[in-house]
């Protein structure tokens, strides 16, 4: 033993004896985590969340929150002795007079956009593939809580430097406040602390900003991490895996080093985008002053949704008992993604309640092979898309030559059409794959070699696939449809008769499949002229 | 023969089979070329009283060949096109200066396109279109001293109050309704920008001297020049539109290039 190794034992065996600490770290070291890439787009999110966290710090060294107005008097000249607030003169003095600082800023917002787009690609990556089944439905909870809090986040960093944008993207989610019936204009007034744009807003948001939210990212996000520690990480379906074991690699060295190494790539990439591309460049919104607004003045993407919708709602209002109610905001602003986000959050137990599946599931769903499921999906997103399109219509409309009102009426129809057309089409492609799957199986792959029999006739030469890969296309669930009578042996109609016909319906739809090839039927084929 | 002269040498491939095309070519560009060097000299325009009149009298004959099936054989308007009694010189200047009148079609607006007449015939149309009626007259673009006489942040200031709403932030250009749109304002000539807002061309509104004062006018046009060559600070521009392109970037490259590099990972491991 040489002497380093004897220093490195003492140490270790040091804090071995007053912690226990060798025996925790000697099983949950050699934690198995299962091979996917599709199991690193969370990494992501995490990953962006640390250099959030670490360029929202240098940042909060230099902005002043406050909306008091000064005039500027820094290094960039078109705006030399403006009248702004602090906020806004302190993000151009981060920008133009701190060393590193605009290229601080331009990490901390490209890392934003890519911790929401992160989210929404590992959200939908568990979606489509059923991670949030029993038992995971606390976490997939969390997740909808995660992607909530994030937009909230996101917002109210966008809304921070007070320059024009910021200014325009306030005033709308106070639009949203007012918007609530009877008491929007008194929480509005609360919020703002008096008439828009008052003078309190931006500090208030700015707490929220750097202290409470992240506290609360902190929280969830550790829960989230324990808990898929906890209950073992999910894995795609194949030879060997099971509802009981774990496939993969040791934490120790396997995964420390891949999520180490990934954490700088995702740290360079991030810092690559800030150095090489500019993102909102404040100086030249110039500050907010609410007689002012540009044209195209979007939200972030992951708001670019609403304000799609926003956009598409036809101008309706009610005047009831001395108060308005705007339907145009309050539907396109707070109703759908209410329901959006409300359907989001309980899908794993309408989704069970439906199939009748109380059973844990550790193995992932290939997609295809729970049609129901993708489809809805699909229509989720094809609804989040004709929004996000709708939210870009004033670019599109210059960029390809059309017309702003022909692309909203395309959206205000399409927002209705699309969806359901979406749902039928990727149902009957997820049918078609089980199809498929099903024929791979039966029939071997097509080789592509044709061959002459003495008799004069053609045919293409099938190769059996591997009896791997045939399992992997037949191991999967084939779920029941619930019989749910609606009337007892007497005849008599059970309670609840009509949630019970719907249920059934429902479970039959999604019951619908293709039948995965079985053995007796690939015996009877080859038994046969095959 | 124990020497050949050059005239000997032309002489030789005169009845070659390529003499014929190479001679047309040569022809054309020569032609081509004098014609576009020629027409590319200023024309020193003197503004007398004498020169006013063939002036005018030749912006007529341009005016019932190329704009009468539109206007008017007086220049009284018509269902689709308006009056142009009373909209002046600079109107005149701006609209077919800038190749937007006369119309390619019947769109929603007419588009900046290469100007279909050259300065002297366009100068001679604002002439007979001011003898009709009085009214703001052409801008001289040699009198524009905006670096001079204009304020950059008083202009951005101006520009955003009055500007940014439709021509975007950092006058890139927006939408408006039905197929029309607020142009880009990067590259534009000072004296168009200065006759559009005291003319008010298609969608855009009049700024009249008394709401933008000509000195104010001037900031704005410094400002927005300013704009156009300031660097890119920070990195190569997403188009400065805004968050949509900055999203997409994002997603595809940002998302993108992980996501690749995650199933390189993933597939390295086996």
């Amino acid at each position: 033993m040489s002497q380093k190794e004897r220093i490195a034992g003492g140490v270790a065996n040091y804090v071995d004896e007053r912690t226990g600490a060798a025996k925790w770290l000697n099983k949950n070291l050699k934690k198995v985590f299962p091979d996917h890439w599709s199991f690193m787009l969370g990494e992501v999110a995490l990953y962006s969340f640390i250099i959030l966290l670490l360029s929202g710090t240098f940042l909060t060294f230099w902005f002043d929150p406050s909306q008091r107005d000064v005039i500027y008097n820094g290094s960039y000249q078109p705006l030399q002795h403006v009248q702004m607030s602090a906020a806004y003169a302190s993000t151009l003095h981060i920008s133009f007079d701190v060393r590193g600082g605009l290229l601080m800023r331009q990490i901390h917002h490209w890392a934003a956009l890519l911790f929401m787009a992160s989210i929404i690609a590992h959200l939908l990556r568990v979606f489509f593939t059923g991670a949030f089944r029993k038992p995971r439905e606390a976490n997939w909870l969390i997740g909808v809580g995660l992607v909530t809090l994030g937009i909230v986040e996101g917002f109210l960093g966008y809304s921070l430097p007070d320059d024009l944008l910021s200014g325009t993207g306030i005033r709308i989610a106070e639009a949203i406040l007012q918007a609530i019936p009877v008491v929007g204009s008194y929480i509005a007034f609360f919020a703002f602390g008096g008439a828009f744009p008052g003078h309190v807003f931006i500090p208030r948001i700015y707490t929220v900003h750097v202290l409470l939210l992240p506290g609360a990212f902190l929280a969830l996000i550790t829960i989230h991490l324990m808990l898929v520690w906890y209950q073992k990480h999910t894995q795609y379906p194949g030879p060997g895996r099971t509802e009981k074991n774990v496939v993969g690699y040791p934490l120790m060295p396997v995964y420390m080093a891949k999520a180490g190494g990934f954490f700088g790539i995702v740290f360079g990439i991030t810092a690559f985008l800030g150095a090489v591309a500019s993102i909102n460049p404040i100086w030249l919104y110039g500050p907010y002053t609410p007689g002012q607004i540009s044209a195209g003045s979007q939200p972030d993407f992951y708001m670019g949704w609403l304000d799609g919708l926003v956009r598409m709602s036809p101008p309706l209002e009610t005047h009831a008992f001395g108060h308005t109610i705007s339907w145009n905001i309050l539907i396109p602003g707070l109703i759908v993604p209410g329901i959006l986000f409300t359907g989001m959050a309980l899908y794993p137990f309408i989704e069970s309640w439906i199939s009748g599946d109380k059973k844990e599931h550790h193995l992932l769903d290939r997609p295809r092979n729970v049609p129901n499921r993708t489809a809805l999906g699909a229509m989720s997103l094809t609804f989040m898309m004709v929004s996000l399109i709708n939210g870009g219509n004033d670019l599109i409309a210059t960029h390809f030559h059309m017309s702003i009102n022909q692309i909203m009426w395309m959206s205000r129809i399409g927002i209705f059409v699309l969806p359901p057309l979406a749902f039928v089409i990727t149902k009957r492609i997820c049918l078609s794959l089980q199809r498929a799957d099903r024929d791979l199986v039966l029939h071997g792959r097509e080789t592509g070699r044709l061959v002459m029999l003495p008799h004069g006739e053609f045919v293409e030469v099938h190769e059996p696939i591997s009896p791997e890969k045939a399992w992997t296309l037949t191991s999967h669930i084939q779920p029941q449809a619930l019989s749910t009578a609606t009337e007892d042996a007497n005849g008599v109609a059970k309670p609840k008769a009509l949630v019970n016909k719907l249920r059934s319906r429902m479970s039959a739809a999604n019951a619908e499949q293709m039948p995965a090839a079985t053995a007796t039927e690939a015996q009877e084929l080859e038994g046969g002229h095959h | 023969m124990t020497f050949s002269s050059p005239l000997s040498t032309v002489s030789k491939y005169r009845r070659h089979k390529y003499a014929g095309p190479v001679l047309v070519v040569a022809a054309l560009l020569t032609i081509g070329s004098a014609f576009s060097i020629a027409s590319a000299l200023p024309s020193a325009t003197k503004m007398t009283a004498a020169a006013t009149t063939t002036q005018i009298a030749e912006g007529k004959k341009i005016f019932a060949a190329g704009c009468s099936s539109c206007h008017g054989l007086n220049a009284e308007g018509s269902s689709i096109a308006p009056a142009l009694i009373g909209v002046g010189g600079a109107s005149v200047d701006f609209q077919v200066g800038t190749g937007r009148m006369p119309m390619a079609d019947m769109s929603q607006q007419a588009q900046r396109k290469r100007p279909v007449y050259n300065a002297e015939q366009t100068a001679a149309l604002a002439a007979y279109v001011s003898s009709l009626a009085p009214g703001p007259s052409a801008v001289d673009g040699a009198n524009l001293n905006y670096e001079r006489d204009g304020n950059t942040a008083q202009g951005g200031e101006l520009f955003r109050t009055n500007c940014a709403m439709c021509h975007n932030f950092a006058a890139q250009g927006g939408a408006l309704s039905q197929g029309k749109y607020a142009p880009t304002l990067m590259g534009v000539e000072p004296k168009y920008m200065y006759e559009a807002m005291i003319t008010g061309p298609q969608s855009m509104p009049k700024f009249s001297d008394k709401t933008i004062t000509p000195a104010e006018k001037l900031s704005i046009i410094k400002w927005i020049k300013a704009a156009q060559n300031e660097p890119s600070l920070g990195g190569a521009t997403t188009g400065r539109v805004g968050p949509v392109t900055e999203g997409l970037l994002a997603w595809l490259l940002g998302l993108g290039s992980l996501i690749g590099i995650a199933v390189w990972l993933a597939t390295k491991a086996r």
